[in-house]
């Protein structure tokens, strides 16, 4: 009887294994999502040496996406176009069909090995003392009679002739690729964090690939707990450098500090703002007792207050797409929960499922999910990343014994989350996928946290 | 352990030998003959000094003697009698002398010591003349008071240590009207960084509330929290936790 289940186990092994094989290179990592396959462009002239960081960019981003299925390139044909010019028309007859694709052959693209549904060519060149692309892609389909129809687009890209020139035409390209599946792009967007790699706590900011970081604070205080506007000009956060934690508002683009004026209080911090970027919702003490949530203009007058729960009322976060409502976390059920309410603070709810410790909030852009971190029932500080359909309370859970996970924030095209995770040890800014998968991390030197993720400037 | 134990058996047993030696020895012999009377010698000052013999107003300064065969010192401006041999602080305002009379059955010796107190400085602001001993007070005598995770309220046993507090920070504000504490509330590392600063805020405020309420001037005691941005240990323990949930006094700045 052991025997038999023995063997009847080790079968089932194999079996597996065997079914395994024989389908590399069609794994959908996003099932039923279509497969693309991108060449690696080459590079003439100066270009020849940049052209790397260009095809590792746009690799890394369609790999990343949750939108497509990236065809590894290790199945692609020896032979690949690189110009329309370069393909053949016509479909090969399943009676010749060659044991490997014929490269140039635009519907062989559509054959198993590659499978690929889509192929994205080009190449790129020096012109002008700019770093140039020409970009194309294709519908490998079978039943499209003519290369003129098979053309998806083919655009040109120009940047300075550097590795971050590079980086930016790949990242512009592989946007382009994503938008045809419903992808907003994030080219364009930054993260704002804190870094404490200057000895103290200071506001930083960096593209959304973790490149060219850059400092904006220089106080050597305690300054932290930031956030943008949704028009991308403003970010806000709170410091120290004046004594007690207070609001400051920056302007994105030229580093200068913004007018804001402080309500007298022991406390005033994390700003939220409305979708129009004109007003704001923070916390203060102004009213004695806990923290409440006031409502005001982005320079800080016009206070109205929103709350008067007796309990602590920290981190609103107003709705992106309806900016009538928003969510916080409240001391008023006891230990810290997600709660939803009015932007008149009324109609309150609990969202988060009410044990162990729930904090952090932050909307999906199209306001139909939140992310936060939960202590779930793990231990007191054991906090991972999780998301939530508001509409039904469905929870999800993204990150698991990866250290402690904090401050999700969801990327603009509502497919990335940027979070802060201990897991290598001190707190770093890591992206993944909405969907937990594709973590990578951003940062390294020194220790990051409270990664936010800001618009593109409109 | 077992052998231990053994390398240890023969020194114990060695120092039982020794130790019946000693008793043995303590056995008096038949004891001398008794010393003859002292003689009535006069009274020997050997020495009797000031140090520092100069100071600034204000400044403390001692005194040390050394008498022999005395029944008796006395020294005056208001010191009185002391023993033969001492030491005693002094604070003169000006320069004085001190004059020490030893007397016994031989007789009296007198010896003189003198301070030189220097033109005082030009006074000093209030404030300035007793923040040592205020910011000696602070940071000795002001205790921390701890609190329970996620909680703002001063538990009972914290309740003795609030009313020293509030005994401590009067005599404070006695001695420098002008002093203002900052209450700073602080937070272990494990709840949310945001939360963190609201609950700091409470902690602080719930000990100024309590130090209010046993008499101290409000308008004496500013609040600010850290939440858990300025831990004073990392572990993760309970033992840090604890330490770090806590309402900390410091001069304001």
């Amino acid at each position: 009887m052991r025997t038999l289940i023995t063997s009847l186990l080790l079968l089932s092994a194999f079996g597996w294994l065997f079914a395994r094989q024989q389908v590399v290179g069609t794994i959908e990592k996003n099932p039923g999502k279509p497969h693309v396959a991108a060449t690696d462009f080459r590079g003439a002239g100066a270009a020849a040496g940049l052209v790397g960081d260009f095809n590792s960019t746009v690799a890394s981003d369609l790999q990343n996406s949750p939108l497509i299925n990236f065809v590894p390139k290790t199945l692609y044909p020896l032979q690949v176009p690189q110009q329309p010019s370069d393909l053949i028309a016509g479909v090969t007859q399943p009676s010749v069909r060659p044991t490997n694709p014929v490269g140039n052959r635009l519907t062989d693209w559509s054959l198993p090995s590659i499978t690929a549904n889509f192929l994205g060519m080009g190449y790129s060149a020096e012109d002008h003392g700019m770093f140039v692309v020409f970009g194309w892609l294709y519908s490998t389909s079978p039943t499209i009679p003519a290369l003129q129809q098979a053309q998806v687009f083919g655009k040109v890209y120009t940047a300075p002739l550097t590795r971050e020139g590079a980086i930016d035409a790949g990242h512009r390209y592989a946007a382009d690729i994503l938008a045809q599946f419903g992808g907003k792009s994030l080219v364009g967007t930054r993260i704002v964090f804190v870094s404490n790699r200057t000895g103290s706590k200071e506001i930083w900011v960096m593209n959304w690939d973790g490149t060219d970081q850059r400092q904006l604070t220089r106080y050597g205080s305690i300054s932290t707990f930031p956030s943008a506007s949704p028009d991308g000009h403003i970010v806000a956060f709170t410091t120290y450098a004046n004594g007690y934690p207070a609001i400051q508002m920056m302007s994105l683009d030229s580093g200068r500090r913004l007018t804001f004026y402080n309500q007298r209080a022991s406390m005033n911090a994390f700003v939220t703002f409305t979708p129009d970027s004109k007003r704001i919702i923070f916390s203060s003490t102004a009213g004695w007792g806990p923290a409440q949530l006031y409502m005001a203009n982005v320079n800080g007058s016009g206070l109205r207050r929103i709350t008067s729960s007796g309990a602590i009322e920290v981190e609103a976060k107003i709705n992106p797409k309806t900016g009538t409502d928003l969510v916080d976390v409240s001391g008023r059920g006891g230990l810290p929960q997600v709660y939803h309410m009015n932007l008149d603070g009324a109609d309150i709810q609990r969202l988060s499922p009410g044990t162990g410790e729930a904090t952090n909030p932050s909307w999906s852009p199209g306001g139909d999910h939140i992310a936060f971190a939960w202590t779930k029932g793990f231990e007191p500080g054991n906090y991972n990343i999780f998301i939530m359909d508001v509409a039904s309370r469905q929870v999800t859970q993204l990150t698991a014994n990866e250290g402690r996970n904090e401050n999700p924030t969801w990327a603009p095209d509502g497919a990335h989350i940027v979070y802060a995770s201990t897991r290598g040890g001190r707190s770093q800014i890591w992206v993944m996928n909405a969907d937990g998968t594709n973590k990578h991390e951003l940062t390294q030197v020194g220790s990051n946290e409270k990664p936010v993720w800001v618009n593109a400037e409109q | 352990m077992t052998k231990c134990r053994a390398s240890l058996l023969p020194i114990f047993v060695t120092l039982l030998v020794f130790a019946a030696a000693c008793h043995k020895k303590a056995v008096p012999p038949p004891p001398p003959a008794p010393p003859p009377p002292a003689p009535e010698n006069k009274p020997v000052i050997n020495y009797f000094t000031a140090e520092p013999t100069t100071i600034s107003s204000g400044e403390p300064a001692s005194l040390r003697w050394s008498v022999t065969d005395a029944n008796n010192v006395q020294i005056d401006n208001g010191i009185g009698q002391v023993s033969p041999n001492g030491r005693r602080a002094i604070y003169p305002t000006a320069t004085t002398t001190y004059h020490m009379t030893a007397s016994g059955p031989g007789g009296t010796a007198e010896a003189d010591a003198t301070v030189t107190v220097s033109t005082p400085p030009p006074p000093q602001p209030v404030r300035s003349q007793p923040a040592t001993t205020v910011q000696d007070i602070l940071a000795h005598q002001v205790q921390d008071i701890h609190f329970d995770y996620d909680k703002s309220d001063i538990r009972p046993e914290d309740q003795s240590i609030l009313q020293a507090d509030a005994n401590a920070l009067k005599t404070i504000f006695s001695m420098d009207p002008n002093f203002i504490v900052q209450i700073e509330g602080n937070c272990d590392e494990r709840g949310s960084a945001e939360y963190n600063l609201a609950l700091g805020d409470r902690r602080a405020q719930a000990a100024r509330d309590g130090l209010v309420a046993l008499g101290v001037p409000a308008d004496k005691l500013h609040t600010i929290s850290y939440g858990k941005e300025r831990p004073i240990c990392v572990e993760a323990s309970e033992e840090c936790y604890a330490r770090n949930r806590r309402a900390h006094f410091a001069a304001a700045q």
